[in-house]
């Protein structure tokens, strides 16, 4: 049970990889294409990713609680 | 044996004690494992646990009674303890005269400090007054349940304890117990302390403002403007509007602060170190603080979109009623979680790259183990708290950058 938790949160930083990988490849993309909206691009990748990042976390914390008991 | 083992520490301390996020571990740790080494000795039994880093970690990260700095400084902090049967007890954590490992050394209206923290005594039939008990009668157990319990020994008898307070009374994870805690702890103190803090900063450059209109900023002044006017120019006129953000601004500039500062200020070593922001019933209040807000100022057009989505087909509605009302509830508990989550995990990892010297070191005995330890444990403890330098700032912008897209989404009344 515990090593299934463990693969659990492991998969769940897996996917908040990749997906935060994509927003940042995709702003830098779009900075470099469009240098004048680096401000407007940065704050909208900053969202996005706190976004993904939630959805991770809450798998990683239900996998702390689940450990604990 | 316990001489040799203490010279065999020394390089791993001075090591740790470089690198340390929160306070009296070294000592404290190397200490504990020499006990439970020598009990293994004296044993012989097998399976032993000789380092739990998890149990260690989780120990280091929580909140307690009594404000340790380098586990030799102790200061007493105030007890507001309240039971249904014996009432309201006030009086200083320095009455249990807490010792090694944060433990009391008495006993006091059946109240006991256990690491750090408040338990009480079940058994009504302990004396109910101030008792010595003595430096080494705590221990725990593992139940049914596979909840750690601890038991006090006093005088021949094992009596339980109440598992730790929680002021929440047991809804963030906490066990119920049969008082409740409304004490001065540490996080209370360092939020206290940080409140004081950023009320003169603000305070001080706000007089400067008037007295100095008109010219330059200058001091604390040249601090504050920039991270103020960025939240102002980057998080609250875009995302709330400019003509109502100033109603706003205050909301979104002391969570920004507040949060902020007590991010670093659980980054301070030898202070104590306060994970004040990683615990989920303060971030749990804050989010609470932004749900109402956001709920309070939602306007027609928000709740229309939440319950009765326009503009898609009519059996879609409920459906999308139902996952946008879920959404209503989900959006502060991701902020809840979000900020504790970073800020915890950071501390988990300072604590665990500290923890490899004690692992490598087979806490204390070998002094090669140790040392390859502390080779890796250093540079690797130098970079996470780097990285938790950073995040301390980013967490503390998004917490503050989602609340206002949450109010901006709330309020907005449908003229894009």
């Amino acid at each position: 049970m515990t090593s299934l938790i463990a693969i659990g949160a492991g998969l769940a930083v897996i996917g908040a990889g990749i997906g935060i990988g994509l927003i940042g490849g995709k702003a830098m993309d779009g900075i470099a294409r469009q240098p004048e909206a680096a401000g407007d691009i940065r704050s909208g990748m900053i969202l996005m990713a706190a976004f993904v990042e939630g959805a991770a976390l809450i798998a990683i914390l239900l996998s702390i609680f689940m450990l604990q008991g | 044996m316990r001489m040799l083992s203490h010279r065999h520490l020394i390089v791993p301390l001075i090591a740790v004690l470089f690198s340390l996020p929160l306070s009296g571990w070294a000592q404290h740790e190397s200490e504990e494992h020499q006990e439970e080494s020598s009990h293994a000795e004296a044993t012989h039994e097998g399976g032993h646990a000789a380092f739990d880093p998890t149990a260690t970690a989780l120990h280091h990260i929580s909140d307690a009674n009594v404000f340790t700095i380098l586990d030799f400084i102790r200061i007493p902090l105030p007890m507001i303890l309240y039971s249904k049967d014996e009432g309201l007890d006030i009086f200083s954590s320095g009455k249990f005269h807490p010792g090694e490992h944060d433990n009391g050394e008495y006993a006091y209206h059946r109240y006991v400090l256990f690491e750090g923290n408040v338990h009480r005594i079940k058994d009504p039939s302990f004396p109910n007054d101030l008792v010595e008990i003595g430096p080494h009668s705590f221990s725990e157990h593992i139940d049914d349940q596979n909840d750690e319990v601890v038991y006090l020994n006093y005088e021949g008898t094992e009596y339980q304890l109440d598992p730790r307070t929680t002021l929440d009374n047991g809804m963030f994870g906490g066990k119920f117990t049969s008082f409740y805690d409304f004490s001065i702890t540490k996080n209370v103190l360092s939020m206290m302390l940080v409140a004081m803090l950023l009320f003169w900063l603000f305070r001080k450059a706000a007089l400067a403002y008037s007295r100095r209109s008109g010219m330059a900023p200058s001091g604390v002044q040249s601090w504050l403007e920039p991270v103020f006017t960025f939240i102002r120019d980057e998080v609250a006129i875009p995302f709330i509007g400019r003509d109502r953000y100033l109603k706003y601004l205050p909301l979104l500039m002391s969570l920004f602060f507040f949060i902020l500062g007590l991010n670093l200020f659980g980054q301070i070593p030898f202070l104590g170190g306060t994970n004040v922001t990683g615990n989920l019933t303060v971030t749990g209040i804050l989010a609470i603080l932004v749900f109402l807000v956001v709920s309070f100022s939602g306007k027609k057009h928000y709740w229309q979109h939440i319950f009765w989505m326009p503009g898609v087909p009519v059996f879609v509605k409920p459906l999308l009623a139902f996952v946008e009302f879920l959404g209503v509830f989900i959006k502060p508990i991701t902020l809840m979680l979000r900020l504790a989550g970073n800020i915890v995990s950071g501390h988990i990892a300072i604590l665990s790259f500290i923890g490899l010297i004690f692992i490598f070191g087979k806490a204390g005995e070998s002094l090669g183990g140790s040392v390859v330890g502390t080779l890796m444990s250093v540079p690797l403890t130098m970079f996470m708290m780097a990285i938790e330098l950073i995040v301390a700032f980013v967490q503390a912008f998004v917490f503050t950058i989602l609340t206002a897209s949450y109010i901006g989404a709330a309020i907005d009344d449908g003229h894009h």
